[in-house]
């Protein structure tokens, strides 16, 4: 039975005091390595949020209505998977069709969204939940969003530790996971007002 | 029904479904329409079907731009010369271009797509170069890992070429090798054999043409190739020419000199100093012997840098620059004009290129053919 929470309650748990990236630490490779280039990063996040939106509406219609009626919840992953890397690759047709600018910024990064373990595993907490097919919808297009806001603010703080004096062995990577970290606390923050499980 | 039966329907259908739904969006999406590709400035017009990329294009209407990793971005052979805006550097092509390359437009034609009306340079050479059908004639082992094989062409049966220019062996799939590969070998034949070309190919381990063509390809085998190409010939001066060789480098030597005696240019001194280890990876002595004898400029220096006991070696022996560079103090004439000829490793060439330009040799005076 899907629980009883509010559309507006899920949307803003999902970005905020339940996000994807920052509570559970999913989709972090390429959040760091995308996060060095604010345009890059904004770029990334509208594909994961479009994806991620989109994937968990299919997921979620692919399991109630073909994996659950025949019994074969058991290969949920795979189907998502499958799901997943499809629209990956038609996302990637049209974002090369619609906006070059866009295709050219993601490069590499955006077929790699299918392996991008947030998409997998906000399609299984979508199951997982019991989430009806709307409050599916809402927390995909939610955690894509918190995703997106995560990657932007950590490039916009990257882009801000560039031009500061960093100690030697900490530049690059180090001063990156200490920055997510902290980001991952100011996070836990908001965590009091609202908790989805 | 079986559970296993309705496991597999279920994925294949889906998977079938969203296969079905990718090439719908692709034709839909990736239909750019007619578009035109302008070549050299209106030396050729070709109208084609947008969205693949331009040197898939091009081989599609039979102009062949070279490409021994065939058209997966890591050789980088296949630059051609945008002269219309098609945006900025792919990141698949920035680490195959230097800033010159860069600010003069040129582009990966394997890694850019033909979406709207492109004009581009290519050399000139290029509109020659075909697909070629043939059959092995022979192969024969020339030293432990050389081999020289003799191709009959069918489709086109006969070919056009300047000696020292190169074509692509196109490598069928083979055991572990699931996609088809190109790679560029000299030819070692004389252009006056219109009908067969020759190619010397050295064994490289683990090399995928390498290794099908000394274990897998047999007599009568039938063999693609792709060409000719290469800016490695004869230059049609009367400069003394110095040609040095290493390993199966030795082809589009073979091929120059054969070439020039044939056409009766035997007025040129021509030096060719071939450098191998030991006796056993000495080859066509014999054959450059003979043209010797008959061809009284040519003189032919083979040099082994480490001769073993049992070789009984009579001849020069050292390094070939070592070599090259006591034959340019003792025993060439000092005063006249010179063009060096390089084909081998591109240590061998490197070094090779120091001694010739500090013997006079300018540097735009050298050409070569480097191979790894």
């Amino acid at each position: 039975m899907a629980p009883d929470i509010g559309f507006l309650s899920l949307f803003f748990a999902s970005i905020f005091t339940s996000n994807i990236l920052l509570s559970n630490f999913l989709g972090m490779c390429s959040f760091i390595s995308v996060s060095k280039d604010f345009n890059s990063s904004n770029g990334l996040g509208l594909a994961v949020t479009f994806v991620m939106t989109i994937t968990t509406a299919i997921n979620w219609l692919v399991y109630h209505y073909l994996l659950v009626p025949f019994g074969l919840d058991y290969l949920r992953y795979i189907v998502f998977i499958i799901v997943i890397a499809a629209i990956v690759q038609i996302s990637e047709m049209v974002i090369e069709r619609m906006s070059t600018n866009l295709y050219m910024s993601l490069g590499i990064f955006l077929p790699l969204i299918t392996v991008n373990c947030a998409i997998m595993g906000v399609a299984l907490f979508m199951q997982i939940r019991n989430y009806n097919f709307l409050q599916s919808v809402v927390f995909g297009l939610g955690s894509g969003l918190g995703w997106w806001l995560a990657i932007i603010l950590l490039a916009s703080i990257r882009k801000k530790v560039d031009n500061s004096p960093v100690p030697g062995p900490l530049k690059g990577p180090g001063i990156t996971l200490i920055t997510i970290g902290f980001m991952a606390m100011a996070f836990m923050g908001f965590s009091g007002m609202l908790a989805v499980q | 029904m079986n559970p296993v039966l309705v496991a597999s329907l279920i994925i294949g259908g889906l998977s079938g479904v969203l296969s079905a739904l990718i090439v719908l969006v692709d034709s839909l999406v990736n239909n750019y329409g007619e578009v035109n590709i302008d070549i050299n400035n209106g030396k050729k017009q070709l109208k084609v079907n947008g969205g693949a990329p331009l040197l898939i294009t091009l081989s599609e209407q039979g102009i062949f731009i070279p490409s021994a990793c065939g058209g997966r971005g890591s050789c980088g052979a296949c630059k051609v010369k945008v002269l219309s805006d098609i945006g900025p550097i792919l990141p698949t092509e920035a680490p195959l271009l230097d800033t010159e390359e860069i600010k003069q437009n040129i582009r990966l034609s394997c890694q850019v797509k033909v979406k709207s009306d492109i004009s581009i340079e290519i050399p000139e050479e290029l509109f020659i170069a075909k697909k070629f059908e043939g059959v092995v004639e022979s192969i024969k082992n020339l030293t432990y890992d050389i081999k020289e094989v003799k191709i009959k062409l069918i489709e086109p049966p006969e070919v056009e070429f300047k000696a020292g220019q190169y074509m692509q062996l196109v490598i069928p799939p083979y055991e572990k090798i699931n996609e088809y590969t190109q790679r560029a070998y000299s030819i070692s034949s004389s252009p006056s054999q219109k009908s067969y070309v020759e190619f010397l190919i050295r064994l490289v381990p683990g090399g995928i043409a390498t290794t099908y063509v000394h274990n897998y390809l047999k007599e009568n085998d039938k063999i693609e190739l792709v060409g000719p190409f290469g800016e490695f010939y004869m230059r049609d001066t009367d400069a003394d020419m110095i040609c040095v060789a290493g390993g199966s480098g030795l082809a589009p030597i073979k091929s120059i000199v054969t070439d020039m005696y044939e056409r009766n240019i035997t007025h040129r001194n021509v030096w060719l100093f071939f450098g191998a280890r030991s006796l056993k990876d000495l080859y066509y002595v014999d054959f450059f012997k003979d043209m010797e004898k008959k061809w009284d400029r040519f003189h032919f220096i083979p040099a082994l840098s480490e001769p073993q006991p049992e070789d009984n070696w009579e001849g020069e022996v050292g390094l070939i620059t070592d070599v090259l560079d006591k034959y340019f103090k003792a025993k060439m004439d000092q005063n006249t004009s010179k063009e060096g000829y390089l084909c081998g490793s591109p240590g061998m060439i490197n070094a090779c290129i120091k001694v010739m330009t500090t013997n006079g040799i300018p540097e735009d005076k050298i050409y070569y053919d480097k191979f790894a």
